[in-house]
């Protein structure tokens, strides 16, 4: 095996221009478990930052105070410069095991944000057919969750998200419970939405080679208790064809740094 | 079309009714469900005219007095007034069962004041209660009302509560993500979410309910269908009692397939088609 850290690696990370949302000094323990230790970290606007590390490091976690969905223990988290503790509408949340209602349609199911929001059905709809098209899934609007695959079904977590235009789309592990093929397709996908849409992106992850295809910025967590060991940003070009991307230099080298970091983790 | 194929009774030629996706006689729930009908009213036919019993009447001897029924206005009337105090009791039976049971479901103080009356409440043999109703109440609607409530409350209430316990919280957390209020939350998530348990809890208090407004009018006030089979008996004419009993049997099967398909069409509409 080479010897990685005799390789110059990405670039530390620099100074944020412009944060959208910054989390400050955020603990969280469940019982006696500490899930995070003071937790600092600002992610930029219109990019895509992956929560990366092993399994009890904390990401989904995060993740979820982010979202309102979990109560941190201490700390501040702000969007666009204002704290929050709750949902808000500025973000939505993509999950892991799609959390679709069995008893609605794809329509329904993609238009659910907005039908809470007091939207007139319509309107909604008008809304929800537009990004059931942008996610690939023209023609399966009338159909119910049970009768698509797992990587549709998370397309259509993913129009839900995009239908109430949230400035952040949080995604907790959105590719863990889909099938190796649809998921290699819909990371490509991922790559051309954002760049279609001007929306900032955490996405939560456990796969390093995911991590490095698809994000801006990778923050790497740290187990028991979570907190950040590293950042990077893989310079990678997206617009080349997907599959070289695979098999760039570049690429392979930085989903090997960062194998060689959190190897000490792994037990 | 199926039912032209099914009245020749040929069996084999099943396939040919259902479009391309039938395989064969299996696929075909019409044909398999009027096979067991006709099946059961054979044995039936059959076991009364061995006879089993001289207070056994054969199918077609039942079927004959169930029209006389009909005809000199007996059953009808019988109907009536047994069809209040059970409709009444199982439509409270429900609203309350389903309201308490989900409160029960959302709520800790709730759980701990209500549950344990109702597991003691089912697990009781609750017939012996309708003596006491009785004493309270006499004999009129109210008690039979009672009746009703008493048997088909309790299944009702525990499963609502046991279905929203149980919610998938993954949906929970999607609707709060999502800025879905409290009401929301339970009216578009959690109630959708547990029909399928708070139905089979319906399914299961209705045909509870269907045993005490007989057993009510058995015990307390000889009126209704309890006195129709009552006063058949007395006299030996066993056929108008097995019709009235059949009849009962008949319209609490057919109240619970109506539950059914209440259920898949405005709950659970992703069932309809399996």
């Amino acid at each position: 095996m080479r010897n990685a850290t005799l390789r110059k690696g990405p670039t530390p990370m620099p100074e944020p221009l412009d944060a959208i949302v910054e989390v400050r000094g955020i603990s969280k323990s469940y019982g006696n478990v500490e899930a995070l230790r003071s937790v600092d970290l600002d992610f930029p606007r219109g990019k895509l930052t992956s929560l990366l590390g092993p399994s009890g490091c904390g990401k989904t976690t995060l993740l979820k105070i982010i979202a309102g969905l979990v109560e941190a223990d201490a700390g501040t988290i702000s969007v666009n410069g204002r704290t929050v503790s709750k949902p808000g509408p500025e973000r939505a949340f993509v999950f892991q095991d799609f959390a679709l209602m069995p008893w609605a349609t794809v329509l329904r199911n993609v238009a659910f944000g907005l039908e809470l929001r007091g939207k007139a059905a319509a309107e909604r709809e008008k809304v929800a057919r537009h990004y059931i098209g942008e996610v690939g899934l023209s023609g399966f609007e009338d159909k119910y969750p049970h009768e698509l695959s797992g990587g549709m079904r998370q397309r259509v977590g993913l129009a839900r998200a995009l239908s109430v235009d949230a400035d952040v789309l949080l995604l907790d592990e959105p590719f863990s419970a889909v099938d190796e093929q649809n998921r290699r397709k819909f990371q490509e996908d991922l790559i051309r939405l954002r760049t279609n849409q001007n929306k900032t992106f955490i996405f939560v992850t456990h796969s390093i080679e995911e991590a490095v295809y698809i994000s801006d910025r990778i923050v790497l967590l740290s187990p028991r208790p979570g907190r950040v060991s590293q950042i990077m940003e893989p310079d990678i070009d997206r617009s080349v064809d997907p599959d070289r991307i695979h098999r760039d230099k570049h690429y392979l080298d930085t989903v090997e740094e960062i194998w060689q970091g959190l190897k000490q983790y792994v037990d | 079309m199926a039912s032209l194929r099914t009245e020749g009774g040929a069996v084999s030629l099943a396939p040919l009714t259902g479009r391309s996706e039938a395989k064969g006689w299996q696929d075909q729930p019409v044909l398999l469900r009027i096979a067991s009908v006709v099946l059961f009213a054979g044995i039936w036919q059959i076991a009364g005219m061995i006879p089993v019993s001289f207070a056994f009447p054969t199918f077609f001897d039942t079927v004959t007095a169930f029209v006389g029924l009909i005809a000199d206005g007996s059953l009808p009337r019988a109907y009536l007034s047994t069809l209040q105090p059970l409709i009444l009791g199982v439509v409270l039976s429900a609203f309350l069962g389903v309201g308490l049971g989900t409160l029960c479901g959302l709520r800790r103080t709730g759980e701990w004041l209500l549950i344990p009356v109702f597991i003691v409440l089912q697990a009781a043999p609750v017939a012996a209660f309708i003596p006491m109703v009785t004493f309270i109440y006499g004999i009129g609607m109210t008690a039979k009302t009672l009746a009703v409530m008493i048997l088909a409350l309790p299944v009702i209430v525990l499963n609502t509560y046991k279905a929203v316990r149980n919610v998938n919280f993954s949906l929970v957390a999607m609707c709060q993500s999502f800025l879905g209020t409290r009401w929301q939350t339970v009216s578009k998530i959690i109630l959708p979410d547990a029909s399928p348990i708070i139905f089979a809890g319906l399914r299961l208090g209705v045909a509870a309910g269907f045993v005490g407004v007989v057993l009510a009018e058995l015990l307390i006030t000889p009126t209704g269908i309890g006195d129709l089979i009552t006063f058949h008996r007395s006299r030996a004419n066993y056929a108008e009692m097995y019709a009235t009993i059949a009849s009962i049997i008949a319209l609490s099967t057919l109240t619970l397939v109506a539950l059914q398909w209440i259920e898949t069409r405005v709950f659970r509409p992703e069932k309809r088609g399996a």
